[in-house]
């Protein structure tokens, strides 16, 4: 049973046609690269595979099950493309935003309880950000916030984990460093990684798979496949150079 | 000193503010950080054409205002969802709209004896024993299904979008909390008036959010400074002789101004104490362990 299977899905808004007849499938145990340039339709099909959106045409289907029918949700964990982008005047502390992350298992109305906040502080000390439990998100710096809103994706324990440009404004280092513990989860913890990126260079190495995205789909298969067909050059419409970060 | 509380009228009138000074705040909260501040207003003034509407139709004012609140409020929405229009003009809209209604239709009401300066600035003092239990009642219901669904209402002011994604039925959350709006305006029209409803809603919320280290802390603090300004408001109206609804809204705006300064102030000597610590740096680096402590308390750090 594959995770996330997208079917000849189309969508568009009025005349402007964003995706058209995109099918691709991420197996358990994945970890994928969603690549495309600015503008070519990755955040709409993560979109659609969360069920934010309807498609105009075919079917999207979450672990077997049509999305729109789709009941376990704690088993997704996601990190939007403006999560750091929050309402800065906000006041909410880094518990609290973790905290939210078992809010879809917990139900409607029920408090959580001593096992949440076990699970907050395992997440936060997996993202070794421990120490800043009670401090206001907004006082922390860029990569600490970004770790934050990892640790909300993965307090549920998700079996999916569905990252939407996560890296946007960190430096090379810290970038290392975070597909680095992404490639950890999803060796140690079998975690399935859908990642967005346009970064094509920086995310290649440490994906199994690659889905290249320009309206269509224009690839799908192994990373070293995509180099050495050339096929970045088909992506992004020009001749392309891949030049090595920092 | 508590001469005041020998006057059932007074009594009633300090627990249907206590009621009203709680959960205004507490549903201000989730309007702000939402940055819906001026739905409250804007219900507030379409409540008039409720009270007009309930007066020739001959109907309990309250029913009258909570079914034209909710009706603004669920348009409002769905032209804002549905029809991709900005907001705060469609409130806008909403507002000059339901108050030129009321307007029209008090005017035909003209044969009815109608204390329109009530519904506008409020009436605290003629609190009624029935008033007093129906404020009582809804406010006490509104309050409950808030803290119900504290952690919902949370999530979804703060992220939408992954709110949905965790499977929070946040549509249904949404329409709910548009009927806890218009419940909390309809009976606190009564009590500060439909002109400063919005004031009793965010000024609250917006001392809170000055104050706040967390989310928790923003909404008790909220609800605490409500409560406390509207009896405050209420006890300085009885010495004073001035109307009840802008007393609360005038010491609320007073205390605004107080936190605000204050919070201004603690920022300017923080700074002024990092820039020592700086200063001390630079000049002897020996005397730096002296200043670790006051970093250490410090909220701000980088990566």
């Amino acid at each position: 049973m594959n995770v996330v299977e997208v079917r000849e899905v189309s969508f568009g808004y009025e005349q402007n046609q964003v995706l058209a007849e995109i099918s691709m499938a991420v197996e358990k145990g994945d970890f994928l690269a969603l690549l495309g340039p600015n503008g070519a339709g990755k955040t709409t099909l993560v979109k659609l595979i969360l069920g934010l959106l309807k498609p105009l045409r075919g079917q999207v289907k979450l672990f077997g099950s049509p999305v729109e029918k789709f009941k376990n949700w704690s088993w997704i964990g996601y990190i939007p493309q403006k999560a750091v982008a929050f309402d800065k005047r906000f006041p909410v502390t880094v518990e609290e935003v973790v905290l939210a992350g078992r809010f879809g298992r917990l139900g409607l109305g029920r408090r959580p309880g001593k096992e949440d906040r076990q699970a907050v502080e395992e997440a936060l000390s997996a993202m070794e950000i421990l120490g800043y439990k009670k401090s206001l998100l907004n006082n922390l710096s860029g990569g600490q916030q970004q770790r934050v809103f990892i640790a909300r994706a993965l307090v549920s324990q998700p079996r999916l984990l569905i990252l939407d440009e996560p890296v946007a404004g960190l430096d090379s280092r810290t970038l290392e460093g975070f597909y680095r513990l992404l490639a950890r989860l999803n060796r140690e913890k079998k975690m399935t990684i859908l990642v967005v990126s346009h970064d094509t260079g920086a995310v290649s190495r440490w994906v199994n798979k690659v889905a290249c995205v320009n309206h269509t789909l224009l690839y799908y298969g192994r990373p070293e496949e995509l180099f050495r067909a050339e096929g970045l050059s088909l992506l992004y419409g020009a001749p392309v150079r891949l030049v090595a970060h920092g | 000193m508590f001469d005041f509380l020998q006057y059932d009228f007074m009594v009633r009138a300090l627990l249907a503010g206590l009621a009203v000074g709680c959960v205004c705040p507490a549903v201000g909260v989730f309007l702000v950080l939402r940055g819906y501040s001026f739905m409250a207003e804007t219900l507030a003034h379409v409540s008039l054409a409720g009270v007009a509407v309930g007066l020739l139709l001959g109907v309990l004012p309250f029913p009258a205002i909570f079914f034209t609140a909710v009706a603004a409020a669920v348009v409002v929405e769905f032209l804002r969802a549905r029809r991709n229009l900005y907001h705060d003009a469609l409130l806008a809209l909403a507002m000059s709209g339901g108050l030129a209604l009321a307007v029209v239709l008090f005017s035909y009401a003209k044969g009815f004896s109608v204390d329109v300066q009530g519904y506008l600035f409020g009436s605290i003092l003629t609190v009624t024993p029935q008033d007093l239990w129906l404020i009582t009642a809804i406010g006490a219901l509104v309050f409950a299904v808030l803290i119900f669904l504290y952690k919902e209402l949370y999530f979804i002011s703060f992220d939408e979008e992954c709110a949905r994604v965790a499977g929070l039925p946040v549509q249904r959350i949404n329409l709910l909390f548009i009927f806890m709006v218009a419940g909390t305006v309809s009976v606190a029209v009564r009590v500060v008036g439909a002109l400063l409803v919005g004031a009793l809603m965010v000024i609250p919320v917006m001392i809170a959010l000055l104050l706040a280290k967390s989310f928790f802390q923003a909404f008790w603090l909220a609800v605490v400074t409500g409560a406390g300004v509207t009896l405050a408001g209420l006890v300085a109206s009885y010495y004073l002789g001035t109307a009840s609804g802008g007393t609360i809204v005038l010491l609320s705006v007073a205390l605004f101004v107080v936190t605000l300064a204050g919070s201004r102030l603690k920022e300017f000597f923080q700074r002024r104490r990092s820039l020592a610590v700086e200063a001390a740096r630079e000049k002897s680096p020996e005397a730096l362990p002296r200043y670790t402590n006051i970093l250490a308390k410090g909220d701000h750090f980088n990566c």
